[in-house]
């Protein structure tokens, strides 16, 4: 069967609602909710601190410690199991690494700055969601950083290219490829690019541009809601 | 051709290009990438001739030398003290600035200061990261009596300020409160009534909100006019 209309009717290259807010956890340093469709991420980050065990301490900048955690409600009926597991561990690393490129911690030598990511609610693209909350919340805990990184899943479902996949895409019949990127759009750097799939050269390429315009979009609507935050509507 | 992609007093994200041209200078909390000049905080614009920076809306401490500090004492070893002052690391004040009475050699030290005390300070010396010298030797640098502490972000202390002490002294005159406030976003203040005390704490509480807004000092007049008679 052809894909010749999305499971809930948006356009191929149309994200879902987003929403974004900062300021969520008043006791953090910085804090930022990030909601895509049905996904809903909150970042809180803590720090610069002392790190321990001192081991881990690098003498000439700051470490970013990244933790992803789904939240037991979270999912789609089953509940989900509590405490860190093998997915989990791999999301935090690959959010860090996302993170790592426009964060700056020179200034913090031997210190951790901590980003915990809750995710409330998930329908798909939950890292891509993670990674645009906790990028906002370092900004807004006034962490030096080079640009904001702004994140979205792309991918093949049905022959098709598609941005932004729900969950129901991701397990339509037949394969569905994941691509979850995230992009510094003022840099064009890609920090992030993880391939659950089989794709083409060509739809490869397709699929990285559309995920880019996906995520400049995406950027507008982090940098309103940081601007928002001190009353600046524009 | 050098020219400005934002308005001044305007706030921008990290990452945001400010400026355009080399003919602009980078400030703080500005870095230069080729010919643009760009943010790396959420902060408002600030010009000064050429040079371009952003007064950041939060942020870390950075301990410099020459600031005076709030400090909680949380280490009492044989040659000093250790100070937590809002920084990763703590703070060494040693016997030698911390009082011109005489301390004898081996001397009980909590006997001065003990855990849990907090102490005025100033920073004498950044030697690394680890490594912050504090002294007490100065005008206004004391072990601070009962009162309460409050912390704000580090970038908001001048608004707390004001200009030439124009807010604090504001604070003071309306709630008869004594106010003391560290670089590092530690106020203390300690008033004879409670609920002055509330009073200047949810004044100092809007001063952190809106401090990004300007004209604060004469709306601060008149919040602290209408809530007086309530004391």
């Amino acid at each position: 069967m052809a894909y010749d209309k999305r499971l809930d009717g948006r356009k191929f290259d149309e994200l879902r609602p987003v929403e974004a807010k900062v300021g969520v956890v008043p006791r953090a340093v910085g804090s930022a909710m990030f909601k895509i469709g049905k996904t809903i991420a909150v970042a809180a980050v803590h720090g610069p601190r002392e790190l321990y065990p001192a081991a881990f301490q690098n003498p000439t900048s700051g470490v970013l410690r990244c933790n992803y955690n789904m939240m037991a409600f979270s999912g789609s009926g089953d509940r989900v199991r509590p405490g860190p597991n093998r997915r989990s561990k791999e999301i935090s690393m690959v959010m860090e690494k996302a993170l790592m490129p426009v964060v700056d911690l020179s200034a913090y030598p031997g210190s951790v700055v901590d980003v915990f990511v809750e995710l409330i609610q998930t329908d798909a693209g939950t890292r891509c969601a993670g990674i645009c909350a906790a990028a906002m919340a370092l900004a807004h805990a006034g962490i030096p950083m080079k640009d904001l990184v702004s994140s979205v899943a792309v991918g093949r479902v049905g022959g098709k290219i598609v941005l932004d996949l729900s969950k129901e895409e991701e397990d339509y019949e037949g394969h569905a490829t994941d691509i979850a990127t995230a992009f510094s759009i003022r840099t064009g750097q890609v920090t992030l690019l993880q391939m659950d799939g089989p794709l083409t050269r060509e739809e490869l390429k397709k699929a990285l541009e559309l995920a880019k315009k996906g995520c400049e979009d995406i950027k507008k609507i982090q940098t309103a809601a940081l601007k928002i935050k001190y009353g600046d509507s524009k | 051709m050098s020219k400005l992609l934002v308005n001044e007093k305007e706030i921008v994200v990290p990452g945001q290009e400010i400026a355009e041209g080399i003919d602009f200078l980078p400030g703080d909390d500005v870095i230069r990438d080729k010919d643009k000049l760009v943010s790396t905080k959420l902060g408002m614009v600030s010009l000064n001739g050429r040079l371009v920076r952003v007064v950041a809306l939060n942020g870390p401490y950075l301990p410099k030398r020459g600031d005076l500090v709030i400090g909680k004492v949380v280490g009492v070893g044989l040659g000093g003290w250790r100070v937590n002052i809002g920084w990763p690391f703590e703070a060494n004040l040693s016997v030698k600035d911390a009082s011109s009475d005489f301390i004898e050699k081996g001397a009980d030290l909590s006997k001065y200061f003990n855990y849990g005390d907090y102490v005025m300070v100033e920073i004498i010396n950044v030697s690394s990261f680890k490594l912050i010298d504090l002294s007490m030797k100065g005008p206004g640098l004391r072990k601070l009596g009962s009162g309460r502490i409050l912390r704000v972000p580090s970038p908001k202390v001048p608004r707390i300020i004001g200009k030439q002490g124009s807010m604090i002294g504001l604070i003071k005159d309306y709630t008869g409160c004594k106010v003391s406030v560290g670089q590092n976003g530690f106020i203390w203040l300690s008033g004879d009534d409670p609920k002055k005390e509330v009073l200047a704490i949810k004044a100092i509480e809007k001063i952190e909100a809106e401090s990004h807004t300007s004209g604060l000092t004469d709306r601060m007049k008149t919040y602290l006019e209408s809530e007086k008679n309530g004391l």
